[in-house]
């Protein structure tokens, strides 16, 4: 996730240009519209008041005033009296200090219970005139017209089953097929599509824009605008992970109906509908440190898209969609509260809290929404853990940094197994010299790779998840010499010197991955396949930002942004095993982003079957890709033969022109320049080679 | 084949040009030396003494006998090339940048810089054929109004002549009446330099721009385009094959300690000339090439660049078997 600072750095660039790009944010803002100060919005209405003559006046005024005496100062008080009757109407007008002061009052006083006959109905002054104008009469809404809506998978129907990628080139997005090596075919192209970066939702369906007004996501096969969400200056979003929900985050916070100022919010992509929007000061999203950038995202879906939590002091706060209350209407507490992780599979919520005094730190499973604790493990001596779940959720990690000495640190992994009775945890010490930056699981595997420092030596291991029954057995046959038993549980595969990497990048499918080094590296790839254990190829990409895999992990790309690099922006195609595709040099190129595909449909079966008879499929694939590059050669070949004969014919032409001036020319020079040099004399060049036969010395008396 | 090294400017390359006859080289850099070397091996012949500051352009006459040579030092000279001897001067209020025989070396031009006040200016002067009778008086003179000129030479029958613009121009001024007859901007940024094809029908333009044009000399037409991802500060036309050479690179004071000759990419690229296609390049200088010339006879080129060296290369033989298909396939 691209960090705060950077992506405002992307807006500045974008010219003040609307106009292009028409979105019309104006019936959402009409919805969610804030009106202009009237001059009353202080001053309430209390209804349903007794009707009392000038006698009772005072005694239910001190009466009134009483139930709003915590609110805040009343500025006036104002009953009006009937002047028939000589009792009061029925109403009394408050006016407050404060706008707060007077929402406050709405809340408190409206049903307030003075005796049985009298219940408050309290309103503010502005609504009243809103109400009082209300039609009474029932109008029938008129049917508005089915329209069918764009397929919005249909990008996925492709008969040849090609991959789109979305590129960013100054203020042009377009999104591409792939070709593998050939030239990408265009599916559509606009400028001024997105004012800051744009992002796929995470099965792809969605396109996101980001604007001055706030976010459009765009898809089908016309890209058409599927929903929009105003928010003023949006500058970070997220999806829930089935693309029902998205989140989004602006510095600059909005104000809400209740005359609040608010900076996220979450809506409700299919009907557009704002479900929550949340406060969040500044210094809390600016974290703990003060750091610029903010922990994001703040709120963390569940892998269902039903619950989503936020880290809040002392506690985790989980929110049920779509009413987006909190769940069981509390916030689970837990002291002292570091950070949190869902399960990427189950309602599981995996949390760590420090040491404090003589309770020890300690790493907790929880069940949601039951909030029964699955499994909690005590350290001792911790200064920091982290929580890395294995995608499909069979696994958590956490990596515990402990105080060795007063200096020196130490770390080791406590692999819990969710898929176990009782959840046992593995312990594995790390090699102290090691200082460890990062863990990486293998998506859909039981591997996963670390990359640590040994001094100023970046080392990379693989490791590999023995099934619980298994360490037994392998400790059996001790007299081999396996690089394993590291610990129980967990088997070293490869450890190795990574120089030039600051990144590991697994193939979505598992199996292979990449090790890069990127941003402030030279730009090395390097290309591994972990179950044979081999660098299956190597490149470089210099000064290169980005490295991504395409969808299906058979092809690699690697790019120059020029929101980090100013100069040879661009990017380059691989295959998985290292082998240059393509190479396009791209100015002011800023961001590639494949678009992601949702999981796939057949059974586990189904999907054996398919690499089973992967011969037979690839044999056709092969005839087709064939074709392909057939009418590509010849579009070439035809492209350049036109070329060679328009030019020729241009050439001739010229030459023609020169000829005829041939006379003119002969005259300026006083002889033909271009006459054939044969009649001069021929030339002979000597050219003196000296060299040194034999060299002695003699000492001449 | 290797390269010839040539060792004998202390400071960058401005310009390398052979003479008609294709066996001699004329360097000149800023170290205010113009050098003179055999081609085929790279022996230097001598060098003309006397400049006093960085000699921006040379000429030679069609017989090999005259050079001239555009200094910063606030003159134009003329020497013998044989004798290395100055044989004369024109003396001007600012650098000269451009100096170029007119077709049948009676006539030539050179421009003067647009500082202290002066504005860019074409000279046109005549050049005699007894020395006596050299005069310093010019002929004509041609105010540029506007970006100055960085690029200057005659269009052919000495009717025209040819101006590159620091804004990217391109300009056709008569050169009998002095008039502006044609102004086109085709490149965004500073033209550096400008080559005839030996018909004169078309030329190719360098521009930081990072791009190499061709125009057609008549419409001032864009006929082709090469990109690179470096300025260009320099473009070639072979003689004999359908190729371009480019030569360029990033700015010295632009280059990184780390990232070097790499990342600089100080090349010389060669093109196809119809298709526009990249066919190949050499590597060597570890500084911006600056000046690209090819032999008369197409077999060799020469390069200068801000590294100081000259290198001079003959092609391989499979330089002149390689083909494309298509330019034997007509339709």
């Amino acid at each position: 996730m691209p960090s705060v600072q950077e992506q405002e750095h992307r807006g500045d660039h974008h010219e003040e240009d609307d106009e292009l790009l028409d979105i019309d944010f104006s019936d959402i803002e009409e919805r969610y519209r804030v009106d202009m100060p009237t001059g009353y919005e202080t001053v309430v209405v209390v209804d349903n008041t007794p009707k009392v003559g000038e006698e009772k006046k005072d005694r239910l005024l001190n009466a009134i005033k009483k139930i709003f005496k915590d609110i805040g100062d009343i500025k006036t008080i104002h009953m009006p009296m009937d002047s028939a009757t000589g009792q009061s109407k029925g109403y009394i007008f408050i006016e407050f200090e404060t706008v707060e002061q007077a929402t406050q009052a709405v809340k408190l006083g409206n049903g307030h219970k003075l005796d049985r006959a009298h219940v408050f109905a309290v309103n503010r002054f502005d609504d009243i005139e809103k109400y009082t104008s209300t039609n009474d009469e029932y109008v029938e809404p008129a049917e508005v017209p089915f329209v069918e809506k764009e397929h919005l998978k249909s990008w996925l129907a492709d008969p040849r089953a090609r991959d789109q990628w979305v590129m960013m080139k100054g203020d042009e997005v377009s999104i591409y097929w792939n070709n593998k090596s050939e030239q990408p075919d265009l599916d559509h192209s606009r400028s001024n599509w997105s004012d800051m970066y744009v992002s796929w939702s995470p099965k792809g369906t969605y396109l996101a824009t980001f604007h001055k007004q706030g976010i459009a996501l765009w898809g089908g096969p016309t890209w058409s605008k599927i929903n929009r969400f105003a928010h003023p200056n949006v500058k970070l979003i997220d999806f829930s992970p089935n693309e029902k929900y998205i989140t989004t985050w602006s510095h600059e916070p909005f104000l809400t109906a209740d005359g609040e100022h608010h900076r996220l919010a979450i809506w409700d992509i299919v009907t557009g509908r704002q479900l929550r929007t949340f406060a969040i000061d500044a210094a809390v999203a600016a974290g703990p440190e003060g750091k610029q950038k903010i922990d994001w995202p703040m709120f963390k879906w569940s892998y269902d898209d039903k619950y989503v939590a936020r880290l809040a002091p002392g506690m985790i706060s989980v929110y049920e969609t779509p009413g987006m209350g909190l769940l069981d209407k509390k916030s689970i507490k837990v002291d002292d509260v570091q950070a949190f992780a869902w399960s990427p599979s189950e309602h599981i919520l995996s949390y760590w809290t420090p040491e404090s005094g003589n309770i020890p730190a300690r790493v907790s499973l929880m069940r949601l929404p039951s909030r029964e604790v699955l499994r909690t493990k005590n350290l001792f001596n911790v200064i920091d853990c982290k929580l890395f779940w294995q995608q499909s959720g069979d696994y958590l990690l956490v990596t515990v940094k402990r105080a060795k000495s007063k200096k020196a640190t130490t770390t080791n992994f406590e692999i819990f197994r969710l898929r176990e009775k009782d959840v046992p945890v593995d312990v594995m010490e790390v090699d102290s010299v090691l200082e460890v930056t990062n863990i990486y699981w293998e998506p859909l595997g039981s591997r996963f790779a670390l990359l640590a420092m040994e001094g100023t030596k970046i080392v990379c291991n693989f490791y590999q998840m023995v099934p619980a029954a298994a360490p037994a057995a392998a400790k059996g046959k001790k007299a081999g010499p396996s690089v394993g038993d590291v610990a129980l549980g967990v088997k070293l595969l490869k450890s190795f010197d990574a120089k030039g990497t600051n990144q590991i990048i697994w193939s979505p499918k598992g199996r292979f991955c990449l090790l890069a080094g990127v941003r402030a590296f030279q730009g090395e790839i390097q290309f591994w396949d972990v179950e044979e254990l081999v660098m299956m190829g190597s490149g470089e990409h210099y000064m290169c930002t980005d490295v991504d895999w395409d969808p299906t992990g058979r092809y690699v790309t690697s790019s120059v942004s020029w929101w980090r690099v100013q100069t040879d922006t661009g990017f380059i195609m691989w295959t998985f095993t290292g082998q240059q595709l393509a190479k396009q040099a791209v100015p002011a190129f800023k961001q590639l982003l494949w678009r992601p595909r949702p999981p796939t449909l057949l059974s586990e079966e189904e999907q054996k079957q398919v690499k089973k008879n992967l011969k037979e499929y690839s044999k056709q694939f092969d005839e087709e890709d064939a074709a392909q590059t057939k009418a590509v050669t010849r579009e070439v070949l035809e492209r350049r033969i036109k070329l060679w004969n328009e030019w020729a014919e241009y050439r001739n032409r010229v030459h023609a022109d020169y000829e005829a001036a041939a006379d003119v020319r002969a005259n300026i020079w006083g002889f033909d320049p271009d006459a054939k040099q044969d009649s001069l004399p021929e030339e002979s060049l000597e050219e003196w080679v000296e060299e040194v036969v034999e060299e002695t010395e003699e000492i001449v008396e | 084949m290797r390269p010839i090294l040539l060792h004998g400017h202390t400071r960058s390359l401005t310009k390398v040009k052979y003479n008609r006859d294709g066996d001699l080289l004329f360097t000149v850099s800023k170290d205010a030396k113009p050098n003179v070397w055999f081609a085929h091996n790279g022996e230097r012949l001598g060098s003309y003494d006397g400049h006093n500051g960085a000699v921006w352009d040379l000429d030679v006459s069609y017989d090999s006998k005259r050079l001239l040579t555009a200094s910063a030092d606030n003159t134009c000279r003329l020497w013998g090339v044989e004798s290395g001897k100055e044989l004369f001067r024109w003396n001007t209020r600012t650098a000269v940048r451009q100096v170029a025989f007119a077709q049948g070396d009676r006539m030539a031009l050179y421009v003067t810089d647009a500082t202290m006040g002066q504005p860019s200016t074409i000279w046109v002067v005549a050049i005699e054929e007894d020395l006596e009778n050299q005069s310093d008086e010019f002929e004509r003179k041609i105010i540029i109004n506007g970006p100055k000129a960085t690029v200057a030479s005659w269009g052919d029958l000495n009717k025209t002549i040819y101006t590159g613009h620091e804004d990217g121009t391109i300009t056709i001024w008569d050169a009998e009446t002095g008039e502006k007859i044609k102004s086109v901007k085709s490149h965004d940024s500073v033209i550096s330099d400008m080559q005839w094809a030996p018909d004169y029908g078309y030329f190719i333009t360098a521009s930081k721009d990072h791009t190499a044009k061709i125009f057609d000399a008549k419409t001032l037409r864009v006929m082709k385009t090469y990109t690179t991802q470096r300025p260009v500060n320099s473009a070639a036309l072979s003689p004999i094959r359908p190729h371009i050479a480019l030569g360029g690179g990033q700015e010295a004071m632009e280059v990184t300690q780390i990232g070097g000759a790499k990342q600089g990419k100080f090349e010389t690229r060669f093109f196809h000339l119809p298709f526009e296609e990249e066919i190949g390049r050499v590597k060597g200088h570890f500084g911006p090439i600056n000046t690209l010339a090819f032999a008369p006879d197409g077999r060799s080129f020469a390069s200068g660049a801000e590294d100081g060296f000259v290198r001079i290369h003959y092609f391989d033989d499979d330089y002149f078997e390689f083909n494309y298909e298509e330019e034997s396939l007509t339709a």
